[in-house]
């Protein structure tokens, strides 16, 4: 299992055998405490055809409402059930139980755009 | 990920190119782990811990809030009369002075000639003249209204080296009293009502009066001592520092408008729902910019209404999302957000006025979805006002 980070703060982890990889985005423990507390959780359709850098899903916060950009391409495959009763637990738990959705990856290649964690802690230390 | 919708300034028309400057508490509230934003102006604290527990906190305990971007100023006559203030304070603003005894404060309106609102204000009289306090982002505009507005022996002066603490709560009363000395005890202090006081070693001007819809209090102190009384004040164990974010969540759910977004120039104290901001007597004799307006729509009525929602589900609806009646389009949301004490979304929309009864069910846009939300009485979190 290997988890990569983009600039706009998603994370997901890639699994599955090469020829047909999925993986599970979120956001990440940074982003989740620069909103603040989160209270609603719009995902995207099941089955829905996503480009890298979609704005796909929307994660609503007391004081403001984000976009959440699909950091590949592919195919939805689910999205997190437990969001709707507990949007909450992008707080507590935003880079495990807290994912949004899986997806399909159509472009394995996009992956090499991405940060590692090193890369991506370096990248918010800078800000 | 990106933010859209958040946090800004009481004007968005306002061209920012200044540097925004500090106010008396900046380190204090940087040292205690608030999240600075810039906000009128002012690098401000938008929270400490988070808006949610410090939205919470406040309604159950008591949060001290630092408003001191807001304008202070002082209404006064040369020869130290109070009636040429007076008449001159009438003659600028919808307020009714002969029914304001000293120590009282009263909501107020600043209106343009056509009947639009420049500022909402609270006027409070002093022994030396009146005490105004206005929105920060408007005050430099309100200023120069004012002072065009005055006559040359009536004095405005701007007290810019007041800081301006608000505590809220219910234990706002306890938290206080313990350092509060003066003529009087702050019990008399009922709400609308205020005085000067001492504490912690300084003078302040105390009102019972607030943004939150708690009982609560409005402390002026000297710029140089804010330190020390908000130091006081939160070593207290009903107290905790609030930020912005907080602020804006409470006073929606106490059904209070925000100036620069819930009022501007376009829009008209009838429209407003703010009638109360226009006393009786002036309603019927007028004699103040945009008389004129307020009684014709008093008598004719208006075709739009500031009005509640409540809305179903949990997605909230913000600024400037359109309101619907089946396929028409009635209105547009001015304020709009997830309310901690009611754990729903709730907003604030003008909408025609066939729309504004309490009951009526309406949809609002977001992002091409539909929501759907009741038109509810406000406030939506019952006032608790120490009278």
């Amino acid at each position: 299992m290997t988890r990569y980070f983009s600039e706009d703060h998603e994370w997901i982890e890639i699994e599955g055998d090469p020829h047909a990889l999925r993986g599970t985005v979120g956001i990440t423990d940074y982003a989740q405490g620069q909103l603040g507390d989160i209270t609603f959780v719009e995902l995207p359709a099941e089955g829905a055809t996503v480009g890298k850098g979609d704005s796909v899903s929307v994660v609503d916060s007391v004081k403001a409402a984000s976009d959440v950009y699909t950091p590949v391409s592919g195919t939805v495959a689910e999205v997190n059930p437990a969001l709707a009763d507990e949007p909450e637990l992008v707080n507590t738990q935003a880079e495990t139980g807290g994912w949004l959705f899986r997806v399909t990856l159509s472009d394995p290649s996009e992956l090499g755009s991405l940060m590692d964690e090193t890369a991506y802690k370096a990248f918010v230390d800078g800000l | 990920m990106s933010e859209y919708d958040l946090p800004d300034d009481e004007t968005s028309d306002e061209p920012e190119e200044l540097a925004p400057l500090l106010l008396p508490l900046d380190a204090w509230h940087r040292a205690r782990g608030g999240r600075m934003v810039e906000f009128a102006g002012y690098m401000m604290p938008v929270q400490y811990e988070g808006i949610m527990a410090e939205h919470l906190w406040t309604r159950e305990h008591a949060g001290l809030f630092d408003v001191s971007h807001m304008g202070q100023l002082l209404v006064s006559c040369e020869d130290g009369s109070p009636d040429a203030a007076e008449a001159a304070l009438e003659a600028a603003l919808p307020i009714d002075l002969k029914t304001l005894k000293l120590g009282g404060v009263r909501y107020s309106l600043l209106l343009d000639e056509h009947g639009g609102i420049l500022d909402d204000l609270m006027v409070a009289r002093w022994p030396g003249g009146f005490y105004l306090v206005v929105n920060g982002a408007t005050k430099w505009d309100d200023i120069a209204t004012l002072r065009d507005l005055l006559p040359d022996d009536v004095t405005l002066n701007h007290l810019e080296d007041r800081a301006l603490l608000a505590l809220q709560g219910p234990e706002a009363f306890a938290a206080l009293e313990r350092h509060v000395t003066g003529d009087f005890p702050l019990s008399v202090t009922t709400f609308m009502k205020g005085g000067r006081f001492r504490i912690a070693g300084t003078d302040a001007w105390i009102s019972r009066s607030g943004y939150t819809g708690e009982d609560g209090f409005e402390i002026s102190v000297p710029a140089e001592h804010a330190a020390t009384v908000a130091d006081l004040l939160c070593a207290e164990p009903e107290v905790r520092p609030i930020g912005l974010g907080a602020r804006d969540s409470l006073r929606l759910e106490a059904g209070l408008p925000l100036y620069g977004h819930d009022l501007s120039p376009d829009t008209s104290p009838i429209e407003a729902d703010l009638v109360f901001g226009i006393n009786k007597r002036r309603r019927e004799q007028g004699g103040f910019p945009g008389a004129e307006r307020v009684q014709r729509e008093l008598s004719d009525g208006v075709g739009r209404k500031r009005v509640g929602l409540v809305l179903e589900g949990r997605q909230a609806a913000r600024e400037g999302a359109d309101v619907f009646a089946g396929d028409q389009k009635v209105g547009a949301l001015t304020s709009g957000g997830f309310s901690p004490s009611l754990q729903r979304p709730i907003a604030m929309a003008y909408v025609a006025t066939a729309s504004a009864a309490p009951g009526t069910t309406l949809t609002i846009d977001v992002r091409g979805k539909r929501l759907s939300a009741i038109v509810t009485a406000m406030p939506f979190v019952p006032h608790r006002y120490h009278r």
